[in-house]
Formats: structure tokens, sequence, C-alpha cells
């Protein structure tokens, strides 16, 4: 049995540890999934040393569903590309679970929390790991069904029980495109297998590729959060704020793009299919920046920019900058993990206060807190020489190198919005005059260390991830690395990119600056519609009342009316109408006789007769 | 003459039932104890059955044949497939829980229940192991007396008009069918000078197609279709379900509702090949409205032993869709997915029971927050629940994505709008859940309800372990099925094309 297993393996340990003897590790719980987490992340970092310095390996645990010549195992594949993931994961997971001590102490959930956090981890290396697709689509649902127990955490809350609901409904509108695409895979190529679905892809006609991928692409949809699937990410964030960071942020949401980027043999073959993933990508990212601009929630701003940078690193694989993509990715875990943890130490500091029309001045309160959180939006913003900056641009250029006028102009006017709200945010968050109560202000503090320091190392990340892996420009380390998985992409790293995307970094903070800084916006106008277009952001495009009115009450209708109706007067009606007329015509025969045996029997004998006669006759 | 392991099996229930009869009726604890004593004995005997089953083997293992009424040619043959251990299993498995779950649910009669039930287990066991249509439909009507008794004694308010309608709909079906036997023994008397009613003789005749297949087909159809309950004969279902005891509703969901799948497998399929796949269309149509229409009335009902119910027509609809895809892929799913809504299905009813007898009632609306005050029934709620969603990792999972993929390989389109199921099965399941779980309490009377006592502990353990066993190691399972399955589906093929060429 390979080492590789034991990478999810110390985390379902120790998820299953706290939930058969969670009343008895209680406030103690950490001291099982935190070191599980670590040993999880050694381990990580044996398996990649050992497949960026040797060749891919599969390794099979055993049989798992099997029918006739339908066939899958329990298999894991490993090489660069899912040893990158498995590194970001648990890497990351970790830095998440050690802040979760800071931030969950004392709630009375706390050992079913870190049950599900190590569960989830348990799901998310698993589906990293998974060598068929099948196992794929299973740990798929599974990190989903961590998501609904997180979300829906705090479960006596109405609102985090509908969020919960919600992304799982949503994930399952995706998963039916997903299930049908896997179905279709293996009717075509009798295998599931990623060597034989990649080699064999080749042998598909290019329409039935593009079925395929856009029914996976479908799946994409729902578990990144894309359009139009998109709507159940910002309700998430009703879960605990760890769980946003490493759920949806770093980890899970970005499946869809791990995925496409995975199948890109068969996505190739195909070609339109890529072409809709770029666009689909390019739209979110647009859109989602859009919403973003106005949010007065300091977690919705998060989650839009979320989507939004999925929409980037869609944009990305589409156009065939697969390890842009990835790049992308990485980066962003580390400086979006960064933001929601920095947003949660500033929650945990106001109490649970959320608004960002509440906060301002924070900086000298929580020091740490304020300048990781910089740190962090600088990098999501795209400034010089941090993170952000070489793999937005790194995206940029594959899409002006691959003569994507339209998607690049696009990507470009998300970069301006991007740089905007994360500067809108940390202004209203950190700067000017303090907007809350008085009595939060003079309790408002600093976080433990324990919720800091991955803070710092986070902030470290975001510093030094640009310089080691995205240099040099002309062919990165980490497109050196990714080398033997996706096939060299020449990327346009014309200066022009990096100028245009200066300009828009500084256009979009400076407006941020002018309008809040410098306070062009009253602080008590923020949040208030005073134009439509503000009007529509604020209500996201009102997409979930679209689908509300569209979708959701005509279904709830027609139930509503065959359950009450159809059901019970229609089907149910002829049926006991049929029963009517045959007891009448019962009660009738029954006038004949004297009682039942006789009436019985004489029904049995008449039968009889029918029948015997019957068969004489022939 | 010799007891066969299968005979022992069967009647141990029957000679059990005939035992109590003996004891005064005021021992209601003798009662309950050896009633779960005798069905707990009857699971012990069946147990070899699964390890000295070959399942590389597609023959009829464990077979008796005894002479029995050879003027008519029926004979006591009974033996066991690939698909019918399985059957037999769940039965001895089942019916102890459900007693079990009974224990204090029944207070009125319980002697009489605990025999009622009893004998009950046997004519499922007759059903599932008689290799002679004579026999096989000796049983399928006794098994409906016991069942009709559990309904109509120990049901709720309405149990009468339940009952009764249970009764009639079986009663129409199964009239058709024994004039479809008899037409069939005559048929093949005729042909091959042979009067039999023995099922292995019979499905070695090659019938011809036309009228008479095909009326034979339809009249067994609609006997099975009625048990299964394929739409549109599903609302007894609702009815039935809703006025019978836990016990009773376990056992009908578990195992009553797959003697029609069942039957469709052993009888249907064999018999009448051609008539088979001419129709095969019309089931999957009436299969996957069944998918989709249980999921929709399963989404606002008020009443949560009527939303488990009517997701039963949705759960039944993938497995008889799996059942006429006539692959391997589609069969075996079918057949999995038989046992696992024996099991989800059953442990759904078996916790409903138990908030029941904590509440009495069973309207959603009545719960609430439950997580806060029964955090342990609360979790293993959610595992069952998830196990009926169809959650990869348990049970479900593997028998729907198999039903699907053979599926996928008659129609995509066919495919595709039966996999609409499992996003409506989140849906209505998950709000269910969450209206119960979920939330602040509500009511008052919710804030002293008392977690899972040890006896409901033993209850569902059993269960939560073949649920998850099945999701994450099913080929334990399917192999021993596999065999059985490649061979009937050979035989259907054969025989189809013998007729063609004809």
């Amino acid at each position: 049995m390979s080492t590789v297993w034991l990478i999810p393996a110390f985390p379902l340990a120790g998820a299953l540890t706290n939930i058969f003897f969670g009343r008895s590790t209680g406030h103690r719980a950490h001291w099982i999934a935190v070191p599980a987490l670590g040993a999880s992340f050694l381990f990580a970092c044996a398996v990649a040393a050992r497949v960026w310095s040797g060749a891919p390996f599969t390794t099979t645990l055993g049989a798992w569903i099997v029918a006739g010549d339908f066939e899958t195992g329990i298999t894991a594949y490993v090489d660069n590309l899912s040893a990158v993931m498995l590194l970001v994961v648990t890497g990351v997971g970790f830095l998440i679970h050690l802040y979760s001590v800071g931030y969950m102490h004392g709630d009375p959930g706390y050992a079913r929390f870190f049950a599900y956090l190590n569960l989830f981890v348990f799901s998310m290396t698993m589906l990293v790991l998974a060598g068929n697709f099948l196992l794929l689509y299973v740990f798929w649902e599974a990190v989903g069904l961590c998501s609904y127990l997180l979300i829906g955490f705090w479960y006596t809350r109405d609102s985090a029980a509908n969020a919960g609901k919600k992304a799982f409904i949503v994930n399952r509108v995706g998963d039916f495109g997903f299930g049908l695409g896997v179905m279709w895979l293996w009717t075509e190529l009798g295998t599931l297998d990623y060597a034989a679905v990649f080699k064999g892809a080749a042998t598909l006609s290019p329409a039935t590729a593009t079925g395929i991928a856009l029914l996976l692409f479908m799946g994409a949809c729902g578990k990144s959060a894309q359009l139009p699937l998109h709507t159940w990410l910002p309700d998430a964030m009703e879960g605990p704020t760890p769980v946003s960071a490493l759920i949806h942020a770093a980890t899970m949401v970005t499946a869809g793009v791990y995925m496409v980027a995975r199948s890109h043999a068969l996505f190739e073959r195909s070609g339109s299919a890529l072409e809709v993933v770029a666009w689909v990508g390019t739209a979110t990212a647009v859109f989602a920046a859009t919403i973003g601009l106005v949010q007065t929630d300091i977690k919705r701003v998060l989650a839009y920019s979320t989507i939004s940078q999925l929409g980037y690193m869609f944009a990305a694989v589409g156009v065939g900058a697969y390890v842009a993509g990835i790049f992308h990715l990485v980066t962003h875990a580390f400086f979006k993990a960064l933001l929601f943890l920095g947003a949660g130490s500033v929650i945990h500091g106001l109490h649970g206060e959320q608004d960002l029309r509440k906060m301002g001045g924070l900086a000298s309160k929580m020091p740490i807190t304020a300048t990781t959180m910089w740190i962090g939006g600088l990098g999501l913003a795209g400034a010089p020489l941090l993170a952000g900056f070489f793999s937005k641009d790194e995206i940029l250029g594959a899409a002006l190198g691959t003569e994507h006028l339209g998607i690049f102009t696009l990507l470009l006017a998300g970069a301006f919005m991007t740089a905007f709200y994360t500067f809108r945010l940390l202004f209203l968050a950190f700067s000017g005059a303090p907007r809350m109560p008085r009595d939060v202000l003079q309790q408002a503090h600093e976080s433990p260390w324990v919720m800091t320091g991955p803070l710092l190392m986070l902030s470290v990340l975001t510093v030094v991830a640009g310089f080691a892996l995205g240099l040099p420009l002309d062919g990165s380390r980490f497109a050196h690395l990714l080398a033997s998985v996706f096939h060299p992409h020449e990327g346009e790293h014309a200066s022009v990119v990096v100028l245009l995307s200066l300009v828009v970094f500084g256009a979009g903070g400076l407006l941020a600056f002018y309008m809040y800084r410098q306070s062009a916006v009253k602080p008590e106008a923020i949040g208030q519609p005073r134009t439509w277009v503000h009007a529509l952001l604020l209500n996201a495009w009102y997409v979930d009342w679209i689908y509300d009115r569209l979708i959701v009450q005509p279904i709830y209708v027609l139930s509503v009316a065959l359950a009450q109706v159809f059901d019970v007067g229609v089907i149910d009606g002829i049926v006991n109408g049929l029963g009517r007329a045959v007891s009448a015509w019962g009660a009738g025969l029954r006038r004949l006789q004297t009682g039942y045996v006789v009436n019985y029997a004489l029904t049995m004998l008449a039968g009889a007769v029918v029948v015997v006669a019957f068969f004489l006759a022939r | 003459m010799s007891i066969g392991l299968l005979t022992a099996v069967t009647f141990l229930p029957a000679l059990g039932a005939l035992a109590l009869t003996a004891v005064p009726r005021r021992l209601v604890e003798a009662h309950r104890a050896a009633g779960l004593g005798v069905t707990l004995l009857t699971l012990a005997v069946s147990l070899p059955l699964w390890f000295r089953f070959d399942g590389d083997s597609a023959d009829m293992q464990f077979e008796e044949l005894h002479r029995w009424l050879p003027s008519l040619g029926a004979g006591y043959h009974v033996g066991i497939d690939g698909i019918s251990l399985l059957l037999v299993l769940l039965t001895t498995f089942l019916t102890p829980l459900a007693l079990a779950s009974a224990w204090h649910a029944i207070e009125d009669r319980t002697k009489e229940f605990v025999i009622t039930m009893l004998l009950l287990e046997t004519g499922m066991l007759g059903v599932f192991v008689s290799l002679d249509l004579f026999l096989f439909f000796v049983f399928w009507e006794a098994m409906l007396i016991p069942m009709y008794l559990v309904i109509g004694v120990w049901g709720g308010g309405n149990r009468i008009y339940a009952a009764v309608k249970f009764v009639l709909y079986t009663m129409v079906g199964s009239a058709l069918m024994l004039v479809a036997i008899l037409a069939l023994y005559y048929q093949h008397g005729a042909a091959t000078g042979i009067y039999t009613f023995d099922l292995t003789t019979l499905v070695r005749w090659v019938m011809p197609p036309g009228a008479g297949q095909s009326l034979m087909f339809l009249a067994f159809a609609l006997a099975f279709a009625i048990k299964v309950p394929l739409f549109p004969f599903h609302t007894w279902l609702p009815d039935a379900h809703v006025e019978a005891p836990t016990a009773g509703s376990v056992i009908l969901a578990g195992v009553l509702l797959k003697m029609g799948t069942y039957g469709f497998l052993r009888f249907c399929l064999p018999l009448f090949p051609d008539a088979s796949v001419a129709f095969a269309p019309l089931v999957f149509a009436l299969a996957v409205i069944g998918i989709v229409y249980g999921a929709f009335v399963s989404t606002v009902q008020p009443d949560l032993k009527k939303l488990v119910a009517y997701s039963s027509v949705s759960h039944l609809g993938f497995v008889m869709l799996g059942l006429f895809t006539l692959n391997q892929q589609g069969v075996v799913g079918g057949v999995i997915q038989m046992i696992n809504h024996g099991l989800s299905t059953g442990a759904l009813f078996l916790m409903v029971g138990m908030i029941y007898e904590r509440r009495h009632t069973r309207l959603i609306a009545d719960f609430g927050g439950l997580w806060k005050v029964v955090p342990a029934f609360s979790a293993m709620f959610l595992v069952v629940t998830l196990s009926s969603v169809g959650l990869p990792g348990l049970n479900g999972f593997v028998g729907e994505f198999l039903v699907l993929v053979g599926a996928f390989q008659v129609s995509g389109v066919l495919a595709a709008v039966a996999t609409t199921g499992i996003i409506f099965a989140a849906v209505y399941l998950l709000w269910m859940y969450q209206r119960v779980a979920f939330g602040e309490i509500a009511h008052e009377e919710n804030r002293r309800l008392s977690d899972l006592t040890p006896r409901e502990w033993a209850v569902l353990v059993p269960v939560l372990v073949f649920i998850v066993w099945i999701g994450v190691y099913p080929s334990v399972f399917t192999g021993k099925t596999e065999a059985t399955i490649a061979a009937l589906l050979a035989q259907v093929e054969s025989k189809a094309a013998v007729a063609l060429v004809r």
C-alpha cells in the first residue's frame, strides 16, 4: 500500500475520532484535528518530493463498483499537478485548522466543527488523488456534503440552514450534468480511468467530445460557482469564517478548475467546449466583480471576489493557459484565505460585526490583522511583485497571446474593478474614523497568536509565491514544474500587458482612495441605492429573485397540484370510483344470497367454470 | 424425507408462530422475546446460505424438490440464485429489526401481533424461494393475509380503508396473474405434452411471440407493477404506510415492494422475453415518470410517513428502469437498489416510528430544532436521509449510478430525465430534514424529548453498518449476483433471438 493513502487517512481518522468520541474530546478536539492535518501535510510534502523528482504513478487500493465490464477501482493517480493541489489543500488547510482553534474557541459544537473540517480535507485530498472519473465524482459530491454541513454549522439559524441546503441543491444541478458526462464517457470509451480516457479522447468525434466536456463543465460551474450556478456561494458565507476561507475560497471551489485542467485532453478534442469555458469564466469574472463593487458585508465582498477570481481561472484554462490557471489557483488560495481569515479576525475582534459601514479605523486596534490584510488585499488587487500580480498577468498575457481580444479587454476591466473593491474594503475597514458604537470600539481587540500566526504565514506566502514560482517571466519555475502535465504553452509577456495591468491597478486604487479614504462618499450613503444600476448591483442582478419566480415557485405550485389534485383527485379518484362501482355491483349480487360464505363459494365456482370452459373450448 | 436449509429457513418462523399459540396471552413479554428470538434464529440459520452460496455459479442453489400435487403438475420446488439470495437475507435481516422496533409500540394483542409477523415472514420467504408457479402463487396470496391484519388491526385511525384498499389492489393484480399462470400451464402443456408449474421447466420452453405472450406478460406485469408500485398504480401505498404501524411499514417498504420487482426479474423477463423487450419502452416511461412524479409529490407532503412513502415511488422507479435496460449494469444496479431501498427506507420508517413514539405526531410542522435536543437521533437520521439522497459513499449511490449507466446505454435522453431525480431527491429530503432537525425549537413539547435508547441503537446500528458497507465496498454484494444476472440476460437474449428466427 502506497504512503499516498496516508494523506487522506490522517484527516479521516481525525474526523472519525471526533465524531464518535466528540463528547470526550470536546474543547480539546483540536489536539486531534490539527496534528492530523500536520501529518497529512508532511506526507503530502514527501509525496510531492517523490513525484517531482520521479515520474507520475498510479496506485490502487482495491476494486470498487464492478458490474459486467463496468469496472472502477479505488485508484490514486499522482503527478505534479496533483502534488501541487495536495500541498495547497493540506498546507493552507493546516493553517486554517490552526486558526480555527482560536476562532471557534468556546463554541458548543467545537468537536463537531473539527470533525467536519477534517472530513472535508479527507474528501478534498481524495478528490485530488482520484485516478478515475467515478472516484472524482464521488469525492466531488463528498466535498459538497462537507460544505453543506459546514455552511449550516450554526444550524439553529434558519439563514444558515437555508444556505447549506441551497449550496447542496445548486451543486446537485451541476452534478446532474457531471454525472451524465461520466455516464456518456463510459458508454463511449468503456473506461473511466484517467490515462485510458485521455488517450481515448482522440478517438471521440468532436461533437461527442463537446457534449461530454460541456456536461462535465456543468459540474464545474456548480462546484466553482460560475454563471449561472453561482448563487449559492454568497449565501455560503453563513458558515463560520474559517470554512469560508478553506472551502469557499482556497480549495473546494477550485475543484472545477482542477477538473477542467486535468481533463484538458478531452476539452481540447472538442475545441468549442474550451471556448465556452473561457467565455463563461470571463463573463463570471466581470459579472461578480460588478456586484463586489457595492457590497457592504465584508464577507460578501470577498465572496463575490472569489467568484470573480474563479472566473479568471476558467478564462485561463479556457484559452489553453492551464499553467496560468493553476498558478492563479495557488496564489489565490494564499491571498484569499488570508483575506478571509483577516476578515474573520476583524469579525472576531468586533464580536460578530460584519458590516463594513460599522467598521473603520481598526488599524490601530488590530495592527497585525490590518497589516496582513493589506498584504492580502494588495495581492488580490494585483500590486506589483506580489503573488496575484504574477498570476493575473499570465492570464491576461495568455488571453492576448491567443488573440482573445474580447476576453482580454473584459478581464482587464475586471482587474480594474478588483482593485477598486479591494481598496474600498481595506479603507472602509481599517482607515478613517471608527463608525461602530463606542462600547464595541472599546472592546475591539487584536486576535490571539493562534489566529494571527496563520495570517502572518499566509502573508509571507503571498509575498514570496510570485517571486518563487512566477519567475523568470519567459518560462516560469511553475510552468517548468507542470511541463510534464501540460504541453508547453507560449504565453505573451508583452510589456504592454504589464503596463496596462499597472494602470488599472493604480486607477482602481486611486478611485477607491478618493471615494472612501477622502470620503467623497459619505459613510451613511454607502449601501443606499441611488441609481437603478446601483440597485441592480446591490441585488446581485436579481438572479436569485428570477430563479425563485421562474424555477422554484412554479415547481412548488406544480408539486402541490400533483399531490393535492392529481394524485388524490384523479388517480385515486379513478381507483375509488372503480371500487365503488364494484361494491355497488357486489351489493346487488348480495341481495340474491343469504350469506358471505355462500356468495364467496358461488363466485369461486363461477370462476372455475369459466376457466374450465375456456380451456375446453379451445 | 430430509429437510433442506431453505425449507428450514422458510418455515422456522411459522413453526415459531405455531408454538406461540400454546403460550398464554398474558405473558406479553414472553411473546415479544420469543418472536424476536425466533426471527433472530431464522437470521442465524439463513446466514450459511450466504457463506455457502457460490457466486460464480448462475445455477439455482440449495435446491429442494419434493412431490406435492403430482396430478396437477405442481411440486414443492425451492431454490435460490444470486438474486433471491439477497432478498431472502434482506427479509431475515429486517424482520427481527421490525419486531424489535415494535417492542413498546404494540401494546394491544401482542400475542396475535407476534404470530402474525412470524407468519408474514414465512410468506415472504416462500415467495422468494419458490421455483414452482403454483407454490409461488400460494405464498404470494398467503402473505397478503398477515399484512392485511397488520394494517387493519394494529394500524392508525383510517386503517380499515387502507387495509381493504391494499388487499383489493393486490387481489386485482393477482387474479389476472392466476389466469395467466393457468394459460401458461396449458399452453406449455399443449406444446410440449408436459403439464407442469415447475419454473425451471417452463423457462426452458421458448414461447412463440405474439398476442398470447403479450397478454400473459401484461397480466403478470400488472400484478407486479401494483406491488412495486409503478406509477400510476401507487395510490394504495401512501395510505397503507400512513396507517400501518412502524413494523408494518418497515416490512412493507423493505420487503413487500421488492416482491414486485423480483417478480419482473424472476418471471416476466425469462418467461416472456419478446414481450419484455416490446413493452420495455412503456416500462421506461412509467419508471421515469414515477421517479420525477414521486419526488414532486414527496416535496409537499406534510406527513413524514407520506413523504417517505412517495419517495419509494421515486426510488422504485430507478429499480424498474434498471431492470428493463436488460444490460448488466442496469440490472445489477436495479438489484442492488432493491436492497438499498429496503435498508434506507426501512431505516427511515424505523426512525419516523421512534420519533412518533415520543411525540405521537408525524407532521413535519410539529418538529424543528431537534438536533439541539436529540443530537444522536438527528445525526443518525441525517446519515439515513443522505443514504436515501444517494450520496456517494453510502449505499444509494451505487445502485442509482449503475442503473443510470445502464439507462444511458439505452438512451441518453432517458438517462437524463431519470438523473433529474437526483436533484429532486436532494430537494425533498434535505428540506424535510431541515424542517425536522435544524432551526430553533419551535414547539415546547420537543424540549423534553429523550435521545436514542439502547434498544433503538441496537435496531439502527445494524442497518447503518450495511448502508455504509454497500456504499464503500459494494462488490461483496454485487459479486454474489453478477453471474446470475449475466445468465439471465443471456437467456432473455437467446430466447428472444430464437423466437425472432422463427
